[in-house]
């Protein structure tokens, strides 16, 4: 059996691999799915814990896997607006580049 | 408290700009926010902050046809998503931590893991977690560039609801999960809370100085106002949640009332934008001239306003709890501020320049004087008789404290 360590650090791996590419990539449909990554990293962490929780107490604890079901409902939900402001900023620029999205400065 | 914050949220906004779609997404943000002020069960808190957060991802990006206001939905959303996904990885820990995501149950097992000796590293990396999400949705300091430019691009009417509702949404959940779930963890959270107030507040006023938009002015002084009210967080007392309600509430009104002149004058495609436009706004509309210099006056805390009483409310809860430096350093940025607010007051009644594009607002329409006349009548009323507010935010205060995230939401200020 696997241990639970093992997961955890694939999560944390898979979490740090979305933030690091959200930070670097430049194109917006890249950078929107890091985000879906650092999400799905997330959902492997609550799994993990929701077997350890059933394993140390004996019964079945089944509030991880719930959540993973809302985040996955969510991430649907946030991925279809999401993709309709990347085109609205498409229709209005002519560019996925996100760093030429910039009328706006600081 | 929130509800009440809500419902003129709700009474202002639509009135001021009439649009179909937008009240259906207004009201679903409402309801998110709602439910995340009362929710016990971090799932749901999740839930309604994502129900919140979209509507308003597509309310800022409301004017389809403008490279902005596009522009500011898609910073909105990646930032926001970004500190969505941080905040439940948090939730993620502190459920491996502590095997629950129930407020009063995380409450119970990390104070048996406190009494029991060392902290598990999940609890304190998921406690960091979920103050970099909610930092990210309050705009505190470090994580608050998305704030000016997604204030610049997005519609005024819009600006007015999201600088207020799911900022003072997202303040709640931060309480619930700092006093109602982690209260054992405080001398963990406080320093990271401190620094946040400092920055925020230090940042926010120092980046208002510079700006010529007054929105994006608008958008630093609100990330300096989340600096107040994080400094009435680390106060660490009953008279601290009490001070952090009412500021908000007071907040609130003002700046509902500030954005709803702004979306008047400016109009749909926010054709004014820079603070010299607003030169002569008291030669075209005496009225709704004085109302903005109210409203501003009451951003800057000068007695008789709302905003006077939440500072005071403020800095003496943080005073009692012995927070002296903090203290100093935000009476210090309450100076810096009144700098750039009465700028726009002394461009308000200055004479007009030539044939300014000012001189041709149109009259105030009955709805938006009505939503103007709330939030002024508001904001006096706090700034005058504050007792009945603050008697609210005190009960609500002390069912965090007595009783841990309790089923009873605090939804008590009804008026």
């Amino acid at each position: 059996m696997v241990p639970i360590a093992y997961y955890l650090v694939l999560s944390a791996v898979l979490f740090c691999i979305g933030v690091a590419a959200f930070l670097i990539k430049r194109n917006i449909i890249t950078v929107f799915m890091s985000i879906e990554l650092m999400l799905n990293a997330v959902n492997l962490a609550f799994i993990a814990f929701a077997r350890q929780w059933s394993q140390i107490t004996g019964h079945l604890q089944v509030n991880g896997q719930i959540f993973v079901f809302f985040v996955m409902v969510v991430a649907a939900a946030e991925a279809a607006v999401g993709l309709a402001i990347i085109i609205a900023v498409f229709r209005a620029r002519n560019t996925l580049n996100v760093d030429s999205i910039d009328l706006m400065k600081l | 408290m929130l509800a009440t914050l809500l419902i003129v949220l709700d009474a202002v906004t639509p009135e001021t700009e009439g649009l179909g779609e937008l009240f259906a997404l207004i009201q679903f943000g409402a309801v998110g926010m709602m439910l995340m002020s009362s929710a016990v069960e971090l799932l749901l808190v999740f839930i309604a902050l994502e129900i919140s957060s979209i509507s308003t991802y597509i309310m800022a990006g409301y004017r389809r046809k403008s490279g902005k206001s596009a522009e500011s939905a898609l910073k909105y959303f990646l930032l926001g998503s970004f500190a969505t996904s941080f905040f439940l990885y948090g939730i993620a820990l502190i459920f491996g931590a502590t095997g629950s995501t129930r407020i009063d149950d995380i409450a119970a097992a990390v104070g048996k893991a406190v009494a029991g000796g060392p902290i598990s590293p999940l609890l304190t990396i998921g406690l960091a977690m979920i103050i970099i999400g909610l930092g990210f949705k309050v705009s505190a300091a470090p994580f608050h560039v998305w704030t000016p430019d997604v204030y610049e691009g997005a519609p005024s009417p819009v600006v007015a609801l999201m600088s207020t509702g799911p900022k003072a949404a997202a303040f709640a959940v931060l309480l619930r999960i700092a006093y109602g779930a982690l209260p054992a963890l405080h001398s963990h959270w406080m320093p990271i809370l401190w620094w946040l107030a400092v920055l925020s507040m230090t940042i926010g006023n120092l980046g208002a100085l510079r700006q010529r938009n007054v929105k994006r002015m608008l958008a630093y002084s609100s990330i300096a106002h989340a600096g107040y009210i994080l400094v009435a967080f680390t106060a660490l007392s009953p008279e601290g949640i009490a001070a952090a309600s009412f500021y908000a509430v007071s907040y609130a009104a003002m700046n509902v009332g500030i954005f709803a002149i702004i979306s008047h004058t400016g109009g749909y495609d926010d054709h004014l934008t820079l603070i010299d436009d607003y030169r002569g706004l008291a030669y075209a509309s005496p009225l709704l001239a004085g109302a903005m210099a109210f409203f501003l006056i009451s951003l800057i805390g000068i007695p008789f306003t709302g905003g006077f009483f939440g500072k005071f409310y403020v800095f003496s809860a943080a005073l009692h709890s012995g927070m002296i430096w903090l203290t100093i350093i935000g009476l210090i940025n309450s100076g810096i501020a009144a700098y750039y607010y009465l700028r726009v007051v002394a461009a308000i009644y200055s004479e007009p320049s030539g044939a300014s594009p000012i001189m041709a607002v149109s009259r105030p329409s009955f709805p938006l004087l009505l939503a103007v006349f709330i939030t002024a009548a508001t904001t006096l009323i706090l700034g005058i008789v504050p007792g009945n507010v603050l008697s609210a935010a005190r009960a609500a205060a002390q069912t965090y404290t007595a009783a841990p995230a309790t089923t009873s939401p605090p939804v008590t200020a009804q008026r």
